[in-house]
C-alpha cells in the first residue's frame, strides 16, 4: 500500500488559490471552513514564497493521539480520517495539530464548536465508500475511485503534489537537481519526521 | 540591394532563433542566477520563531499560521506528563487518606455530645458551599473524563456510548463553570475575614492540628487546615476558571500557543485541586465526628466547638451572653 503524502513545491506555487477553490467545490465544504489554504511568506519582499497547506496526514498524528474520544483512524494508505459521529467538538486536535488543519463550524461560540472538519485527502470518512452519508459529512471520496485529491490534480503549475510519498519525493528531487534550487519540502520534517534530502 | 538586406535579415533572425533555442541551456549565466538565494527557509524560520506565519487571502486570519511544531510537544504533555501528574496527585493523595484512616481512624468527640447546639454556618453560607461543591464534583468528573476517559472508560462502554456521555460531560463542564466561578468568588468574599493566617495557626500546626496526636490546639472560626482549604479553593478556583474561560472562548485575545499553555495550567491545577479536596471531603465526613453537621444543618454541638474551635466558641458565647440592651428595672 502506498503512503500518501502532500508536497507543496513553494518555488512553483503562484498563489492562485485554485487548490483552495477546488477543494471547497469538490467536497462542498461548509461555509466558513477552508480545508486548504495558501499562506504567503515574506509577501512583497524578495524571496517571497507561497505554500499551499492542508492536513498533512502526519505519521503518528498528534490530533489522533490527543482526541479524548479516539475518533481518528488511519487508512491503509496512511490517510488520517475521523468520524464526525464520534467527535464531541472539544478542540483538542486543533491545539495539537502543527498545521492548523482541524476546523470547526462555530469557532468561538461558547466552546460548543460543532463537529470538527478537516482535509480528508479526498478519501471520505467511515461510512461506505461513495455513499450519500459519506459525501454529506466528509465530501468526495476520490481515492476510492482511483483518483488523487483534486487540489493537487488540478494545480496548474504542478506545485502541489499528492501521491505516494516516495514517488512525489523523487519527482521533487529531480526538479531540484534540474533547476538547481529548491526551498524544501515544507512541513515534512514536522509531519513525517524526515524531510527530502536534495 | 533589397535582396541582400532581406538575406541578412533572414540570417540574423535564424541566428537569433538559434541563440534563443540553445542559449539558455548553454549559457553559463543562468546557472549562477539562484532565485532561491533570498528565499525563506523552513528550518531557519522555525529556529528563529518556533512558528511560521505569513499572509493569506481568506477571511480566517488564524489560518495564516502555516506551521507550529509545538503541537507535538503539547501532545506529549497532554498524553503523558499530565496523566502522570494527575494520576500520582489524585491516587497518591487518596492512598494517603486511606492509610491515615486505617491508622488514625476517625477523630472522635472526646467529651461526647452535649446536646446544646450553636450556629456555625447560616443558610446562605451553606447554599454557596453546596452549590460550589456540586459543581466542583461534576466539573472534576467531566474533566477527568477528558484526560482519562479514553484509556479507562472507552474500552468498557464502547465508542458510541462514550461519545454520548462525553458530549454531555463537555456541556456540563462548560455551563457549570459559571455557577462554580460565582461560588468561588462568593466564598472568597464571605470567608476572607476568618482566613487570614495568624499566630494561632503556627501553634495549631505545631501541635499537629489535633489530627496527628490527640491534643486540641486552640483555633478561631477556621483553623490552619481550613485556611489552607480556603486558599486552595480561592487560588485553585481562580486558576482553573481563568484558564478554563481561555479555552472556552478560543481566539479571544489568545493564540494557539496561549491556549496550549492554558490547557497545561488548567490540567495540572485541576488535578492538584481535586487531590486536595479529597482531603477536605474526608475530614468533613468520615474523618471527624460531628464535622459534617456544620455544613449539613449549619449547627454544631457546643462540645465539638470547644474541642476544635475554642477561640471561636468563646467569642460566640460572649456575644450571646451580652444583652443587646440592659433591661432597666421597673
Ligand atoms: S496535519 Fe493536523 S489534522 Fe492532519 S494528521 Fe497532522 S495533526 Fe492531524
Ligand atoms: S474536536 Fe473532535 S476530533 Fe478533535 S479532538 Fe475533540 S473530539 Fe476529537
Amino acid at each position: 500500500m502506498a503512503r500518501m503524502k502532500f508536497l507543496c513545491d513553494a518555488d512553483r506555487c503562484i498563489e492562485c488559490n485554485a487548490c483552495v477553490t477546488a477543494c471547497k467545490n469538490e467536497n462542498e465544504v461548509p461555509w466558513g471552513i477552508n480545508r486548504r489554504r495558501v499562506v504567503t511568506l515574506n509577501d512583497g519582499k524578495p524571496g517571497e514564497r507561497s505554500i499551499s497547506m492542508a492536513c498533512m496526514h502526519c505519521t503518528d498524528a498528534p490530533c489522533a493521539a490527543v482526541c479524548p474520544v479516539n475518533c481518528f483512524y488511519t487508512t491503509a494508505d496512511a490517510v488520517v480520517l475521523h468520524s464526525k459521529d464520534l467527535c464531541i467538538g472539544c478542540g483538542y486536535c486543533f491545539y495539537a495539530c502543527p498545521f492548523g488543519a482541524p476546523q470547526y463550524p462555530r469557532v468561538g461560540n461558547f466552546g460548543s464548536r460543532g463537529k470538527m472538519d478537516k482535509c480528508t485527502y479526498c478519501a471520505g470518512g467511515p461510512e461506505p465508500d461513495g455513499s450519500r452519508a459519506q459525501f454529506e459529512k466528509y465530501g468526495a471520496n476520490r481515492l476510492a475511485e482511483g483518483k488523487l485529491p483534486l487540489c493537487a490534480e488540478m494545480c496548474s503549475t504542478k506545485s502541489l503534489l499528492a501521491g505516494d510519498g516516495e514517488v512525489i519525493a523523487q519527482i521533487y528531487k529531480e526538479r531540484v537537481s534540474r533547476r538547481g534550487y529548491g526551498s524544501g519540502a515544507w512541513g515534512w520534517q514536522t509531519a513525517y519526521g524526515a524531510t527530502i534530502a536534495t | 540591394m533589397a535582396r541582400l538586406f532581406a538575406r541578412i535579415r533572414t540570417i540574423a533572425a535564424a541566428f537569433g532563433l538559434l541563440i534563443m533555442v540553445i542559449g539558455p541551456a548553454s549559457s553559463p549565466l543562468s546557472a549562477q542566477v539562484d532565485p532561491n538565494a533570498s528565499a525563506v527557509q523552513e528550518q531557519q524560520l522555525l529556529n528563529q520563531l518556533k512558528t511560521i506565519q505569513g499572509l493569506g487571502t481568506i477571511p480566517d486570519t488564524k489560518s495564516y499560521v502555516l506551521e507550529h511544531p509545538a503541537g507535538r510537544d503539547w501532545q506529549y504533555f497532554h498524553n503523558v506528563t499530565l496523566r502522570w501528574i494527575a494520576g500520582i496527585a489524585i491516587l497518591g493523595f487518596f492512598a494517603l487518606i486511606v492509610i491515615f484512616y486505617l491508622v488514625r481512624g476517625s477523630v472522635k468527640l472526646e467529651s461526647g455530645f452535649s446536646g446544646r447546639k450553636i450556629v456555625r454556618f447560616n443558610w446562605f453560607e451553606r447554599f454557596v458551599h453546596w452549590m460550589t461543591a456540586v459543581c466542583f464534583i461534576i466539573l472534576g468528573i467531566s474533566g477527568l473524563n477528558i484526560t482519562f476517559g479514553r484509556p479507562l472508560l472507552l474500552p468498557l462502554i464502547g465508542p458510541d456510548q462514550f461519545t454520548a456521555w462525553s458530549e454531555w460531560a463537555k456541556y456540563a463542564h462548560n455551563y457549570l463553570s459559571f455557577p462554580f466561578t460565582l461560588g468561588v468568588i462568593l466564598i472568597a468574599l464571605m470567608w476572607l475575614a476568618g482566613n487570614i493566617p495568624n499566630r494561632t495557626d503556627v501553634e495549631w500546626l505545631r501541635q499537629g492540628g489535633g489530627i496527628i496526636g490527640d491534643k486540641h490546639p486552640a483555633a478561631d472560626r477556621f483553623n490552619a487546615g481550613q485556611k489552607a482549604v480556603y486558599w486552595v479553593v480561592v487560588l485553585g478556583g481562580a486558576a482553573v476558571a481563568v484558564t478554563g474561560y481561555m479555552l472556552m472562548f478560543p481566539f479571544y485575545g489568545t493564540a494557539i500557543d496561549t491556549m496550549q499553555r492554558a490547557e497545561m495550567v488548567h490540567g495540572v491545577a485541576a488535578a492538584c485541586f481535586i487531590a486536595f479536596m479529597l482531603g477536605h471531603i474526608y475530614i468533613g465526613t468520615l474523618g471527624m465526628q460531628g464535622a459534617f453537621e456544620a455544613m449539613g444543618e449549619g449547627t454544631v454541638d457546643v462540645n465539638w466547638a470547644k474541642e476544635h474551635h475554642s477561640l471561636w466558641l468563646a467569642k460566640e458565647m460572649e456575644r450571646e451572653s451580652k444583652p443587646v440592651r440592659p433591661v432597666p428595672a421597673e
